[in-house]
């Protein structure tokens, strides 16, 4: 392992040698993913929204402002040192956490039964939750990344902070409640953890721990009911079809009568009939589904998979273990996302209010997701600069 | 920092292994069951709508409709819609009467479903389907309740095709009527069983009834691309509807118009009638050319739904029961009518044509005496002058002498029975065929039937003959005691065709019923070839273009037991009764030089009530085309009612006058039509030349 981390070093550095321009040291791959993701969702929130007027072009208007400003949050992103970044993370963590505030007083307004977003007039919110888990990242990367003298595994003291700062910003998350956010960062949490050197008898108590606290929000009813019937449903979608069951049969539907070629961009019936609740957002991934067939979804899960998988490589190459977890935060972030929404879609997963990263319509989500996409790029290009 | 990057590499294979279940469930949900997907998104995405096929015209024999299609805005309530609201759909109903102009309590009764023991107004139709209450609204009150859709929830105006009848009430018992279809009669049906195009209709009673798989079509079935809220995005698939066959009929609607008119006189001018029918015949081929019957109703009212007021007015004895047809439901003592089937049976029973018979004034019969008419003596004469005056007596004795020889109270072996026989070969006693349901056989009581009877009310005969009839004596000790005499009599013999009913048999009177459709296809054949026919009134079925499905025949059911001799003799007695005979005060004026009726009364004695008046003719005499009977119940003596009913029948068709002058008249060849109307591929009637056989006078 270590031989192929230093032979990967060896061909940058010869790389490094030819271009010294920051531009040729970009994930090519990376950002040719992402590219191609970005361009399918703009196809699909198109499809799914332009039936809501005649002759319209639905949201895509909306959206491709969101993916430029998405694009530009990710290449000043880039651009950021993240040993500078490290320094200012107090205070990324500190806003995220003011907009996590703001959401739950009076400033917020509820969607969907979630109190999650702040509306900022002329049809633009933000959801703060989404910078949440950017900012839990970072905050959790920074308290791990100081291991005790001449040891892989973090501080007791580190540990303890970072199950408080994120048991703080879950708690406040799970207040609006964004049950699929609070996940998200669980996850998030969990991963940091365990890439930071927590040693084994640790990750299993926690792991129990966490157990115990499901069960007890499963018998103590923290849960909303319509938490509890989204999982009844996902057991078994035939207990209520026309109430939660609905989305799962009506999702499973419109991709299992894609095929295997689709039924080509504008041709899904069910897309049309608008079947498919939050289909721009949550359940974009079955119009992919319907319109691109199995070759199409595949190549979404692909493109992902390309995403998650050249984090992880960004992550191993990097000499700095800031930025090692960090990258690391995202990929956990992102997959987990990616598992769950693609997951609901097809029935193995419980239908829960994630977007596809890239894909899904929804500006905070996409800011959030190409923050963090800028993140491994500046991650990357500054992997062999000596610490 | 290995452990780190050990770490990483756990993920990373965790990573892969996670987008490969991703990869692999697409797969098993895509293409391996992707089917199964695709049959239940199509199931989800599309609705199957029927379009309804539009029912096809029913003419008349020139090709004008009697019944034919108008479109009319129709109110209709979906009840699974109103079941859903919290107060299941109170509120609604209310600002439907508001805006309809009916009391909203009187709205629900009619959406309410009918049942063993939910009776009219009731919704007959399916449970699922939207029912209509209310037919024809203004164009204004249907956009009230469809612009404020928020307020009329489950409540749908559109344009729908509803019947429509030109000649209102002419011939309705025998055109019928439509209601919704009950589901039974949807399971029936073949092809789309389970669909419902939410005004389904199927014919009841008459034409409707009996050509409604030919007058219905077939409906139509379109798929169209719904969206999560059931609006039409598009259609996917089509099957075009097939709109139903018109039917021809060999009616005329002037000649119909002059029976229910002469029909509606004699009631009027008879002041104990209570109904009346009349049969205008094609003589030589027993085609309906008008059937009516008295009191008649306006169809109008089964369109949108019959109030149970309404349905209760039509089947009441007060208003005369206007839903049923006297012309082949109602069995009346013929009277005299009768007579050629009792001159047909002395002639088969041996008297000779050109005999000479006594008509004395009374005959005794088993101990009873029977009277002719007004108790006259004729003395002697011919069978011909016993058919134009009517003579009682010479029946009675033959009748009397064939009971006799048949062996009387103790018949041996099988008795022949001539009378009765006879009267079945001219088709008396079973039903005619004829083309419209609910038809009577009417009654021959030979000794068979005597004994049937007999059987049947024996023990109540036996029980009254001892206690009487202690309710009626109240009213009428005169008949209380006549009812208890006759219940004697009945429990004692009535199993045995007594000499007096043998009597009674051979005028028309005592058990024999007929209706007045069997007597005009009796007298048809009769004074034509000596066929007896099943009567139709469909003529022809055709395509909306005009091309030709099938021709309905006539089909010849019997053959009178007469030779042409016979017939002619007969014929030419009947052709003096309106000159000449018991008709003749009724056809004063009438100008017979210019068409010669015959005919031959029939005053029919029903106990309790006044005189059944009978008329049965033909026209003209050398060579009938049309035979005509009037029936007035209660309507006094033959020469009272029916045979001015029937002159005026005679007046309208070949146009003339009450005091014989020439006017216009219903049919321009003075016959019936010849061919069923050409129908254009348009869907107009083609002028057609009259081919028929032109009557020279």
């Amino acid at each position: 392992m270590v031989s192929r981390v230093t032979a990967a070093r060896g061909r940058f550095l010869t790389r490094r040698a030819v271009a010294s321009s920051a531009v040729h040291r970009v994930d090519g791959l990376l950002l040719v993913a992402v590219a191609a993701l970005l361009l399918i969702g703009t196809l699909l929130v198109w499809s799914s929204s332009r039936t809501w007027a005649p002759g319209a072009t639905g949201l895509v208007k909306k959206h491709l402002l969101n993916v430029g400003i998405g694009v530009a949050l990710a290449v000043a992103a880039a651009t950021v040192d993240h040993r500078v970044l490290r320094a200012y993370t107090p205070l990324v963590y500190g806003g995220a956490l003011l907009g996590l505030i703001l959401v739950i007083t009076p400033v917020g307004s509820e969607v969907n039964g979630a109190h999650s977003w702040i509306m900022l007039g002329g049809g633009f919110a933000l959801q703060p939750s989404e910078f949440a888990k950017l900012g839990l990242a970072l905050m959790l990367a920074m308290l791990l990344a100081q291991p005790a003298e001449g040891d892989d595994r973090p501080r007791g003291l580190a540990v303890m902070m970072a199950l408080a700062v994120a048991a703080l910003t879950m708690g406040l998350v799970m207040a609006q409640p964004d049950f699929g956010t609070t996940m998200v960062l669980a996850v998030i949490t969990a991963g940091v953890l365990i890439l930071g050197g927590l040693r084994k008898r640790w990750i299993i108590l926690l792991a129990l721990a966490v157990a115990a606290g499901g069960a007890a929000v499963w018998f103590m009813d923290v849960l909303k009911p319509y938490q509890v019937a989204r999982f009844t449903a996902f057991i078994d979608p035939a207990t209520d079809p026309r109430g939660v069951g609905y989305n799962s049969t009506q999702s499973l539907n419109a991709v299992g009568s894609g095929g295997l070629f689709g039924k080509g961009l504008f041709g899904g019936g069910q897309t049309m009939g608008r079947f498919v609740p939050e289909q721009h957002t949550d359940f974009v991934f079955t119009v992919a589904g319907e319109e691109f067939g199995f070759l199409g979804s595949v190549t979404v899960v692909v493109l992902l998979g390309v995403v998650l998988l050249r984090g992880l490589r960004i992550a191993r190459q990097c000499e700095d273990r800031f930025g090692m977890l960090v990258a690391g935060a995202i990929v956990c972030w992102l997959g987990f996302q990616t598992l769950i929404n693609v997951g609901m879609t097809i029935g193995i997963m419980p239908i829960t209010g994630l977007p596809l990263p890239f894909v899904s319509y929804g500006g905070t989500a996409t800011f959030a997701n190409m923050i963090a996409v800028g993140l491994l790029q500046a991650i990357h290009m500054r992997e062999r600069h000596p610490v | 920092m290995s452990l780190i990057r050990g770490r990483l590499r756990v993920l990373q294979a965790l990573t892969l292994v996670l987008l490969l279940l991703l990869g692999t469930r697409l797969w098993q949900v895509q293409v391996v069951d992707g089917a199964k997907y695709v049959a239940a998104a199509t199931q989800t995405r599309t609705r199957e709508v029927v379009v309804p096929a539009v029912r096809g015209q029913i003419l008349d024999s020139a090709g004008r409709p009697l019944v034919r299609n108008r479109t009319a805005l129709v109110v209709s309530v979906d009840r699974t819609a109103l079941g859903r609201m919290k107060d299941k759909g109170a509120g609604v109903m209310a600002r439907l009467g508001a805006v309809l102009g009916h009391d909203p309590a009187d709205l629900s009764l009619r959406i309410r479903p009918c049942g063993p023991s939910v009776s009219r107004p009731c919704w007959a139709g399916s449970p699922h389907q939207p029912v209509p209450i209310d037919v024809d609204v203004t164009t204004r009150q249907a956009l009230q309740i469809l612009e404020h859709q928020e307020d009329f929830p489950g409540v749908t105006a559109r344009e729908q095709a509803v019947r429509d009848h030109p000649g209102k009430s002419d011939a309705v018992q025998a055109l019928g009527y439509l209601q919704p279809v009950t589901q039974e009669e949807l399971d029936r049906r073949e092809g789309f069983k389970a669909e419902f195009s939410g005004i389904d209709v199927a014919g009841r009673d008459g034409l409707e009834s009996v050509y409604d798989r030919e007058l219905r079509g077939t409906p139509g079935r379109k798929r169209v691309q719904v969206d999560r809220l059931g609006r039409v995005l598009g259609t996917e698939h089509e099957v075009p509807s097939v709109p139903g066959h018109t039917l021809i009929t060999s009616i005329d609607a002037k000649v119909q118009a002059v029976t229910e008119r002469a029909l509606a006189e004699a009631m009027k001018k008879a002041p104990h009638a209570d109904g009346a029918a009349g049969v205008v015949l094609d003589a030589r081929t027993s085609r309906i050319v008008a059937i009516a019957s008295a009191p008649t109703y306006d169809p109008a009212i089964w369109t949108g739904g019959i109030t149970e007021a309404g349905y209760r007015r039509l089947l009441s004895d007060k208003s005369g029961k206007p839903l049923v047809s006297r012309a082949i439901k109602g069995e009346f003592a013929p009277g005299s009518t009768f007579k050629m089937s009792s001159v047909t049976a002395m002639l088969r029973a041996g008297y000779p044509l050109y005999g000479s018979y006594n008509c004395p004034g009374s005959f005794k019969v088993g101990g009873r005496v029977f009277n002719n008419f007004r108790g006259q003596a004729l003395g002697v004469m011919s069978l011909h002058k016993a058919l134009v005056k009517s003579c009682d007596t010479i029946f009675y004795r033959a009748a009397f002498q064939q009971w006799v020889r048949d062996g009387g109270m103790k018949p041996k072996g099988k008795p022949k029975e001539i009378m009765a026989n006879t009267a079945r070969a001219f088709g008396f006693g079973r039903r005619t065929g004829v083309d419209l349901p609910g038809e009577s056989p009417g009654r021959i009581p030979d000794r068979a039937w005597k004994k049937e009877v007999w059987a049947a009310t024996k023990e109540d005969n036996c029980r009254r003959a001892k206690v009487g009839y202690p309710e009626v004596a109240k009213k009428s000790k005169e008949r209380a005691d006549f009812l208890k005499a006759l219940a004697r009599d009945n429990c004692l013999e009535g199993n045995r065709l007594r000499p007096g009913d043998a009597a009674n048999f051979s005028i028309g009177q005592g058990d024999v019923l007929v209706t007045p459709l069997q007597l005009a296809t009796a007298y048809a054949a009769l004074v034509t070839d000596g066929r007896l026919r099943s009567p139709r009134v469909g003529w022809m079925l055709v395509r909306p273009d005009g091309t030709k499905v099938k021709e309905i025949k006539a089909p010849v059911r019997g053959k009178l037991p007469l030779s042409a001799e016979e017939r002619a003799y007969i014929k030419g007695a009947l052709s003096q009764v309106a000159s000449d005979g018991t008709a003749a005060g009724a056809f004063i004026g009438f100008p017979m030089k210019k068409v010669r009726i015959g005919g031959k009364t029939g005053t029919a004695e029903v106990y309790g009530k006044a005189d059944t008046s009978w008329f049965a003719s033909f026209a003209p005499v050398h060579d009938p085309r049309f035979v005509v009977v009037v029936m007035v119940s209660q309507g006094g003596m033959g020469s009272e009612s029916a045979a001015p009913a029937v002159r005026k029948i005679y007046e309208g068709i070949y146009g003339f006058t009450p005091e014989g002058a020439p006017a216009p008249r219903a049919l321009k060849a003075r016959a019936p039509a010849a061919k069923p109307p050409v129908i254009k591929p348009d869907g107009t009637v083609a002028h057609q030349v009259s081919t028929g056989g032109r009557t020279s006078w």
